[in-house]
């Protein structure tokens, strides 16, 4: 790890060694939870709505992908207090849980059930087996993206 | 029985484990498995040999034919109880043969997982079932004749036992399917009752028997057997006597009461291979120093007798091939622990350097002499029963070729004699000094528990010799279950008859051969150097590595442009030429739905030469990214919002990882090679977008079925629970194909990562 100035802000050096953008800071900085919610939603929305477990990621790891042009790896690895591999590898427990979740319950393997749950609040909530598969689908694909951003982004000697 | 299977399973993978904390003691675990499996047999005993098989049918893929049908008949009880037996025997004996060292449980696991796969091998009923198991011994025995593995002979030999026993059963599962397909069903006993015929199956017979051959060490693939003596004792003792070497001998004699007469090559072949496999063996045995190779040569030359027999297919010589079946198990077991015994303590096995050691451990020796002599065919042991039964089933023989056969049989039974009194000499005997040092007066005793197991095989071979009438029930049992009723019986005096005359001529020239054994090493020194069978299988092997290596040179020859080129080639090459003869454009071809889509498509076209014709790598990236989102739009156009959304995505992504790598990459492309073909590129690659452009019109236009789409619009509510039919078939109509694709993804990222850390090792090393 080199040292590098400032904390998390609009303040720190980038991939390249230029001075850092302002605007591209702070426009960053505006953008990434929004970009992270909206990724959320598309999950949760996909079964019905255009969006999905794929999308989603994809939406999740463009958001990083912005968060690691304006802060370079460093940044990324403050903003995320889990690996790669750890995503990776949640994701695919995921998927694969919930198909043999299925084979337990006494279906086939992968057979999709649904949930009629009655949740405080929100009410009356229909939920669907496909949704914890979604869900490891958005962290394979997640962890994809910050995978190759902290390994093929690192400087030399780098280790994020 | 698919509850003892599964037990060698479990203890086969607890072992390793177990042997970390147990050590020596891993050996008492595993020894749980085979004595199981031996007192169920005994259980089994007389109701089987009274004539009824236990069945145990168990469906595993049916839709291949593949079932786990169990059967226990006469032979296989012969067979189960040998593995059994001897299995318990080998643990007990390897507990003291072994001293403490590390990877203990998992030889003991191996072990274990071998007798069950062994195991399998004779209680299956089906041809599948038992091609798996046939190469799950070739794998544990590979494993286990590698044991040493920092020895490079130990890898050398178990590699070559490996090549040649699996090529062998390749051959062999080709056969099977042939068999099996002639015949209709993959059932042993079904394909026995009603043996198909006809050009194919005799052909798929020669593939089998070839893999019978390579597992049972016959000549020329006989080799491997002495190599595999790199194994440690008890390995040799149960493998290479007593069970795996037999799984040939097994399957022979299962096909040859069915098959012996209706193929006419069935036996010749078979008889001349056995024939000369006990000649060479026991010619070999007799040149050998070292005491375990005498006894490997001595197995081998054993193994042609018992083909020979069993595989004519009649049934007075495989009642015979029975008998002697259960005769060398016992006798070659005993005398390969007696060797592990005298290596373990005098440490060396060269019977030049051994000497007196007969005086010094008197029971080992009595031991010794009793497996000996029943090899020898000595009575009043079984060896000596057995053969009179086979000398008696020849005698009675079967015209000229049975008089050749007859004629051999001795000429083998003379070498084994006489190989059996050197092993005996070699190994006890006080001999004159020589410039050698000599090893034996003054070498440690063993335990007695070391010398049990042998000790129990040998008197085995006495009890059965005074009383034969013990394993006669099991002999006709053996000939039952191969399809003939015999008439005969193994009786230890039978009367002055021309077999024992035989016998009594064995005996003598035996002991002639004994008595000029230094003139007949020299003989076999001054006989000029012939091409050996283990010359042929290096030569093999240095010409595959040879040829690989050239073809790998020729094929991958590491160009990213010729793969790219030949796979596009291919493309147009094949389909593309089908698609022009007999394919026609659809009707009703519209140009273009909307004039947005005429000015996207010409954006995509400008975007497509620019990358194409661009000198720097990152313009190249950014007209190709301009490619992709033109795409997205047109999918935005024809209302795919869910493909677009994705494309667009996909497509920043794969812009930001290129640029991530163009750092690590010169800037401009290196212009020599583009400039060299730049014109065959420009025409494969119009060819091939041509090519794809047509085939997805004609694709498109060729549809006779309703599209599978409609059926999913119509499903994926009430079914998948979801309005957005991309997702559920994303998740769950095609689940299985997502998580396939989550899981290569998984496997890409992991794949750059490893790539890139190796890379940046190399960069930081010098």
């Amino acid at each position: 790890m080199t040292a590098r100035p400032g904390k998390v802000g609009p303040h720190h050096v980038g991939p390249g060694e230029e001075e850092p953008s302002l605007i591209l800071a702070t426009c960053v900085g505006a953008i990434f939870h929004t970009a992270l919610l909206f990724s959320l939603f598309l999950l949760f929305a996909g079964h019905n709505a255009p969006g999905g477990g794929f999308v989603g990621g994809l939406v999740a790891g463009a958001a990083f992908v912005l968060r690691y042009v304006e802060g370079g790896t460093d940044d990324l690895g403050r903003l995320m207090p889990v690996s790669a591999t750890a995503l990776l590898g949640a994701g695919l427990t995921m998927a694969v849980g919930t198909g043999l979740a299925a084979l337990v319950v006494g279906g086939q393997f992968l057979e999709s059930g649904k949930v009629t749950l009655d949740v405080p609040l929100l009410g009356e909530v229909k939920a669907t087996s496909a949704l914890p598969f979604d869900i490891g689908v958005y962290l394979v694909v997640v962890g994809l993206v910050l995978g190759i951003l902290t390994t093929l982004g690192a400087e030399k000697g780098e280790r994020a | 029985m698919v509850l003892l299977l599964a037990l060698h399973a479990a203890i086969a993978v607890v072992a390793p484990a177990a042997g970390a904390r147990l050590g020596r003691k891993v050996f008492w675990l595993c020894a749980i498995a085979p004595a199981a499996t031996f007192a169920w047999v005994m259980a089994q005993w007389s109701g089987v040999v009274a004539g009824t098989a236990v069945d145990q049918p168990l469906s595993w893929v049916p839709g291949l034919g593949l079932s786990l049908d169990l059967r226990l008949d006469g032979f296989s009880l012969l067979m189960a109880g040998l593995i059994s037996g001897v299995g318990v025997l080998v643990m007990v004996y390897s507990r003291y043969y072994f001293s403490e060292r590390p990877g203990l449980g998992r030889f003991a696991g191996t072990l274990t997982a071998f007798a069950g796969a062994m195991l399998g091998i004779v209680l299956s009923d089906n041809l599948l079932a038992i091609y798996v198991f046939w190469e799950l011994t070739s794998v544990t025995s590979y494993l286990l004749i590698g044991f040493e593995d920092s020895k490079p002979s130990a890898r050398a030999a178990a590699l070559h036992a490996m090549l040649v026993t699996g090529a062998g059963g390749l051959a062999m599962l080709g056969g099977f399917v042939v068999l099996g397909q002639a015949a209709g069903t993959y059932s042993l006993s079904a394909i026995l009752a009603d043996p198909p015929s006809g050009t194919a199956v005799s052909w798929g017979l020669a593939m089998i028997l070839l893999g019978a051959f390579t597992k049972s060490a016959q000549a020329p693939f006989h080799p491997w057997l002495p190599g595999a003596m790199a194994a440690p004792t008890p390995v040799s003792a149960y493998l290479h006597s007593a069970t795996m070497v037999k799984a040939g001998v097994y399957l022979i004699a299962r096909l040859a009461p069915a098959f012996a007469a209706g193929v006419g090559y069935w036996r010749p072949v078979v008889i001349s291979v056995g024939l000369t496999t006990m000649l060479v063996g026991g010619y070999r045995a007799l040149r050998q120093h070292d005491i375990k190779l005498v006894l490997a040569y001595g197995t081998i030359s054993q193994l042609g007798f018992l083909v020979v027999l069993v595989g004519a297919g009649y049934p007075e010589l495989s009642f015979a091939g029975g008998a002697l079946l259960l005769a060398h198990s016992l006798f070659k077991a005993a005398l390969f622990l007696v060797v592990g015994i005298v290596d373990h303590q005098a440490h060396t096995r060269d019977l030049r350097e051994l000497s007196g050691l007969g005086r010094r451990m008197p029971a080992t020796f009595a031991v010794a002499a009793v497996g000996a002599a029943s090899m020898a065919g000595l009575p009043p042991l079984l060896g000596f029963v057995t053969k009179e039964a086979a000398y008696e089933a020849l005698v009675h023989g079967h015209g000229l070729g049975g008089l050749l056969t007859l004629i051999g049989v001795v000429a083998g039974s003379v070498l084994t004699f006489a190989y059996g009194a050197r092993f005996l000499w070699g190994t006890f005997a006080d001999k004159p000094p020589s410039g050698r040092p000599r090893i034996g007066p003054e070498v440690p005793l063993p335990k007695w528990q070391f010398l049990a197991p042998a000790a129990l095989l040998a008197g085995l071979t006495v009890l059965f010799g005074f009383a034969p009438v013990l394993v006669t029930g099991l002999a006709e049992a053996v000939a039952a279950s191969l399809l003939a009723e015999v008439d005969v019986h193994l009786v230890l005096w039978h009367g002055f008859t021309p077999a024992l005359a035989l016998s009594g001529v064995t005996i003598a020239l035996g002991v002639a051969l004994f008595l000029a054994r230094e003139r007949v090493e020299r003989a076999q020194d001054h006989l000029p150097a012939v091409p050996t069978a283990q010359g042929a299988y290096e030569g093999s092997v240095r010409n595959l590595v040879l040829g690989a290596t050239r073809l790998t040179g020729v094929v991958q020859n590491g160009s990213l442009p010729t793969y790219l080129a030949i796979i596009l080639l291919t493309m147009v090459a094949l389909p593309a030429v089908a698609l022009a003869r007999g394919a026609s454009l659809p009707d009703g071809l519209t140009f273009a739905e909307s004039p947005l889509q005429v000015a996207v498509a010409a954006l995509v076209l400008v975007a497509a030469a620019g990358a194409a014709t661009a000198r720097g790598r990152f313009a190249a990236v950014l007209f190709l990214g301009g490619v992709g989102y033109g795409v997205a739009v047109l999918f935005l156009i024809q209302g795919a919002p869910d493909l677009a959304l994705t494309q667009l995505l996909i497509e920043t992504l794969a812009l930001v990882i290129f640029v991530l790598v163009l750092r690590h990459l010169p800037d401009r492309f290196d212009p020599k090679p583009w400039r060299l073909r730049e014109r065959g590129r420009i025409v494969l690659s119009a060819g091939v977008g041509v090519f794809v452009a047509f085939f997805v019109m004609v694709a498109a236009g060729s549809r006779t079925a309703p599209p599978v789409s409609e059926e999913y619009l119509a499903r994926a509510l009430p079914e998948g629970g979801g309005r957005n039919v991309v997702n559920v078939i994303l998740v769950d109509f095609r689940g299985m194909d997502t998580m396939g694709e989550i899981t290569v993804l998984v496997v890409a990222a992991l794949g750059i990562a490893s790539l890139v850390m190796a890379g940046r090792q190399r960069e930081e090393a010098p």
